[in-house]
């Protein structure tokens, strides 16, 4: 994959990344399958240039943005981040990337809007898990306006310094480290500003199992299992469990977000 | 069916063995091999379970296969103590490599998790039948019994592919298919016996 030009970031931690074979052989993109290795098995069908990206709701210069206009003038950075799956498995990725914050500005967020809501490509003959309804395609997420805004939610185009693999979500993902991983959605090509708090794939399939919200959060389960700790991939196969850390670890940056309001009640 | 049958008795049960701790071996191998992929906990806790489950099934298939003909029977103990083994080696892999003998969060899982109480009944539904699967223990009990008590297979076999359909995320269509098998395997029992009951009122009179 092609080299990406970025400066070192802020936030990053300091753990160990997985290995790069680790983070591209394992992961979850129902778009390729339900198999952790599908992804890296099916995702080289997937046609990732020409990409376009439609922004449109509550923003002052709606349009059709092609990849390239997309990135111009965002600073890349590199944000090695923990990134822990609602399966209670985690992983250190290094992301390439630009904060979500530097686009929105950019296309200019109306007043009234208070959330964003993402889709994922929908191509069923490149996207062979979409050839099953497993999931209702397209793929959405959403966030809250002022979690979209914070510095650390990023738009990433890339890890390990290359270029995003296909497996991983290419051209352009979100990773929001303080939420399962679920949240950061993968080869986005519709972000809608909006007022209406988005619908979100996996709360429609199992509203009662994830939430809106799914922040990071050890106290509070999934109804099937325990959020308590997690296995961090590639720590060896009598590593154990480590406990799992409110928000992700993020807590310091992002608990002000959340003042006030009832985590169990907003899973 | 004759020469199948012919055939079958000229395997010795221990091949069964043999050939049923092939895959536990090959498991073993992928492990030290790191052949097992980025997540070889996970990987060896799921091979593991679901031969487990698999050893249930073929336990099953037993009985419909003598219905249409092909006794099998003498391999089932070995089958069923294999079915044991899995599962037991399953059970050890979670506690030992995934919890990583983190008892309390292992206790708060076993009275609040579904698909960990059912697993575990499915469990403890099979050490009754792994102890009483010798010759000894049918004479003790009287084959009535040991037969009665062996239907724990039913519990053990639905209650292991209910933990596998609950534990995953959305429906794959994996676990929806060994739970499929299952049932349809206790169906028949179910029609066959239906299927003798309406028949022997009618043979009774016919014989008298």
């Amino acid at each position: 994959a092609a080299k990406l030009t970025y400066s070192p970031g802020k936030f990053s931690t300091d753990e160990t990344p997985n290995s790069f074979e680790d983070i591209t052989t394992y992961n979850n993109f129902y778009e390729f399958g339900t198999g952790k290795e599908d992804p890296s098995t099916y995702a080289s069908a997937l046609t990732t240039d020409p990409w376009s990206i439609v922004i449109d709701g509550m923003v002052d210069r709606p349009g059709t943005y092609d990849l390239a206009d997309i990135l111009k003038d965002q600073p890349l950075e590199e944000r090695i981040y923990r990134f822990r799956c609602v399966e209670a498995w985690s992983m250190v990725v290094p992301w390439i990337g630009f904060e979500l914050s530097g686009l929105l500005n950019r296309v200019g967020v109306q007043p009234s809007a208070k959330y964003v809501a993402f889709e994922t490509l929908v191509r069923p003959e490149e996207m062979i898990g979409q050839q099953s309804p497993i999931l209702d395609w397209p793929y959405r997420e959403g966030l809250r306006l002022d979690e979209a805004m914070h510095p650390l939610t990023i738009l990433a185009t890339g890890l390990y310094g290359e270029e995003m693999p296909k497996q991983n979500g290419a051209p352009i993902r979100l990773v929001v480290p303080w939420k399962y991983g679920f949240k950061s959605i993968k080869s986005i090509v519709k972000i809608t500003l909006t007022d209406q708090q988005p619908q979100t794939t996996w709360n429609m399939l199992q509203p009662s199992e994830y939430g809106f919200y799914s922040n990071v959060n050890p106290t509070v389960d999934h109804p099937r299992w325990s959020q308590a700790s997690e296995r961090r991939i590639g720590a060896g196969l009598f590593a154990g469990r480590q406990d799992t850390l409110m928000f992700n670890g993020y807590e310091e940056q992002v608990a002000a977000l959340y003042a006030g309001m009832d985590l169990k009640a907003n899973y | 069916m004759d020469r199948i049958n012919t055939l079958a008795r000229r395997v010795p049960v221990n091949a069964v063995y043999a050939a049923g701790l092939l895959p536990f071996l090959w498991i073993v191998w992928l492990t030290f091999t790191n052949g097992l992929g980025p997540d070889p906990v996970k990987e060896i806790e799921l091979r593991l379970g679901e031969l487990g489950l698999q050893f249930l099934v073929a336990g099953l298939v037993i009985t419909p296969l003598r219905w249409a003909g092909l006794n099998l029977i003498r391999f089932r103990r070995a089958i069923g103590l294999l079915a044991f083994f899995y599962v037991a080696m399953h059970l050890m892999a979670w506690v030992t490599l995934d919890m990583g003998l983190r008892w309390s969060e292992m206790a708060a899982d076993l009275v609040k998790r579904w698909y960990i109480i059912i697993g575990m009944a499915g469990f403890v539904a099979m050490i009754p039948l792994a102890i009483t699967s010798n010759n000894a223990s049918v004479r003790r009990l009287g084959s009535a019994t040991w037969n009665s008590l062996h239907r724990l297979t039913y519990v053990a076999a639905l209650a292991g592919a209910i933990h596998y359909v609950v534990l995953v995320k959305a429906w794959p269509i994996e676990p929806l298919l060994y739970l499929g098998a299952v049932l349809a395997l206790l169906a028949a029992r179910v029609w066959r016996r239906q299927q003798k009951r309406a028949a022997t009122p009618v043979r009774q009179p016919a014989a008298q």
